[in-house]
């Protein structure tokens, strides 16, 4: 099986709470997957599991190779990256700065300009802001240096932790939008969400969680028509 | 007028010693929240190695820049081998920690190099230099020029290069420096080395006037706290400034205030720094960290 990335009996433990008991899945290269769940369900804990934040057992393989072992850095190395749940932004440095660090953890270091012309050309406010400390961008041009940061890696694999949080309906229609040209450039995206109905337009795969358990799954046009999700998450 | 611009130079002259060990200070605290007391320890004994190599038959920059390398590799090691395993220990262990530094540095340089006072070379010429009526001793002036390129090439370094960033992101967000692929911990130990370098040529710097002995950097590391306190314990730049500042009041306190004379500066600096603490508990330059629990 070609899968990008194979998740098997995930657990992972904060302390010694367990948060979540046993998680499968898969998803395709190419793809946009997302992972729809409640508060506290364990969408960010899965997301820190592949990157390495939080102690687990079961197995994680990227392209075939094992992530258990590795440390977030190392992680970061294969082309996984991370826009965490609130953004992760270093807020002293200035917006350019940020973007430089995104791509500290790619393969071939050189040449940035193309990059930053891309991440500019997704979102140009963040040009216009390029010599400003990131903490004092509003919270929706926060989001978008987040992407964008995570962008300038080069990544196959782009994890997006809620990056509709707090944010104008007008907004995040922006970001929903340039993430779909990304996922055109050919990154796979795996995106956790708490809104639905976007996510659901959105993505071509779909996992539900509930208390650390994937509890249904399927293609998004199959569980957009189910009446437990269209009732508990779509709200209709 | 003249006695005025002797004492300014002169206090710059000091105070360049004592911004360079605060810097060190202060990089550490700001990427690890650890002051580290052994700072000044680790400094004297760096100013030991150079002396021995000076020794050695060494011509005096050589050996100058030699003792900076080997400061360098020392503090990383230090970092790696002893801070390393108690990273995650309570703040109190890790302070005992540097405080069993302080000791263990100041004993085994009695043991190696005996107590008894060394002096100690100045590359800079015995000579004073006579600009008009005001005399400068040439080892303050040079003291000076060392000091500011000391501190330009380390602002040039983390203001222009991919690795001086990375560790400015380290210091301030360790969990998104790794989430973008910054070995955090290598970060760290860097900053250790840098730190042992500033500490090095502080040592050496003032090695020449207090002449050499263990106990060389035991009165300089409590003026460098007190610049660090005064600049605020999270500004380098506030660091370096106090250190000019905390310089140049203790000269020129020691020297018009005559009841004072010599025997009393050292607590009236201190008292300055308690006074300006009372006013902004953050220091002059600091800013209020909020600490995330
Ligand atoms: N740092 C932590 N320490 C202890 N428990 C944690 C920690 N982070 C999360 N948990 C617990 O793990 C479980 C899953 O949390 P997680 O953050 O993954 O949920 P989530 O699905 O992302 O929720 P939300 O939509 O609110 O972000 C919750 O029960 C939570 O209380
Ligand atoms: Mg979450």
């Amino acid at each position: 099986m070609n899968a990008l990335l194979d998740v098997q009996a995930l657990e992972a433990f904060y302390g010694r709470t367990k948060a979540l008991h046993g998680v499968s899945f898969s998803m395709a290269t190419g793809g946009i997957t997302t992972i729809l769940g409640a508060n506290g369900a364990g969408k960010t804990t899965t997301l820190r599991a592949i990157s390495r934040m939080v102690r687990t057992t079961g197995t994680i393989r990227f392209e075939g190779e094992a992530l258990e072992r590795r440390a977030t850095e190392d992680v970061v190395q294969l082309g996984i990256a991370h826009a965490p749940e609130g953004r992760g932004t270093f807020v002293h440095l200035t917006v350019e700065e940020n973007l430089r660090l995104g791509a500290w953890g790619r393969r071939e270091r050189g040449n940035l300009k193309d990059d930053f012309e891309r991440v500019f050309g997704y979102f140009p406010v963040l040009h216009e802001r390029r010599r400003q400390a990131a903490g004092t961008l509003s919270g929706g041009e926060q989001q978008m240096l987040a992407v964008a940061r995570a962008l300038m890696l080069r990544p196959r694999l782009l994890l997006l932790d809620e990056p509709s949080l707090g944010l104008a309906p007008l907004v995040v229609r922006e970001i929903f939008r340039i993430l779909r040209t990304i996922n055109q450039t050919g990154v796979s995206i795996l995106l956790v969400e708490q809104n639905a109905a976007l996510a659901l337009d959105l993505a071509d795969h779909v996992f539900l969680l509930e208390t650390g358990r994937v509890v249904m799954e399927g293609p998004s046009d199959v569980l957009r028509k189910d009446d437990a999700i269209r009732r508990a998450y779509l709200g209709y | 007028m003249d006695i005025l611009i002797q004492q300014v130079v002169s206090g710059l002259a000091t105070g360049g010693i004592y911004a360079s060990l605060a810097l060190a200070l202060v990089m550490i605290y700001q990427a690890t929240d650890v002051v580290n007391f052994a700072q000044g320890e680790l400094a004297m004994f760096a100013t030991y190695i150079c002396w021995s190599l000076i020794n050695a038959g060494l011509p005096y920059w050589v050996a100058f820049l030699s003792t900076l390398a080997i400061a360098f590799v020392g503090g990383v090691v230090i970092e790696r081998v002893v801070i390393r395993p108690v990273e995650n220990a309570p703040i109190l262990s890790i302070v005992m920690v540097t405080l069993g530094l302080l000791v263990i540095c100041n004993s085994v340089a009695g043991w190696i190099w005996t107590y008894l006072q060394k002096p100690f070379p100045s590359p800079f010429s015995a000579n004073p230099i006579k600009v008009g009526n005001v005399v400068f001793g040439a080892h303050d002036l040079g003291e000076i020029e060392v000091t500011m390129l000391v501190l330009l090439c380390i602002y040039l370094f983390f203001r222009f290069t991919p690795l001086g960033l990375a560790m400015r992101a380290a210091a301030h967000n360790p969990v998104s420096s790794r989430l973008v692929g910054i070995r955090v911990g290598w970060m760290l130990a860097l900053g250790w080395g840098l730190a042992a370098v500033f500490g090095a040529v502080a040592g050496m710097m003032v090695a020449p006037v207090l002449t050499l002995e263990p106990n060389l950097m035991g009165g300089v590391q409590i003026y460098a706290f007190a610049a660090a306190t005064l600049g605020g314990f999270t500004s380098p730049g506030g660091a370096v400034l106090g250190g000019f500042i905390v310089g140049v009041v203790e000269n020129l306190v020691g020297t018009y205030v005559s009841f004072i004379g010599t025997e009393l500066k050292f607590t009236v600096a201190l008292a300055m720094i308690i006074v300006v603490l009372l006013v902004r508990p953050t220091g002059l330059f600091g800013t209020t960290v909020v600490k995330r629990v």
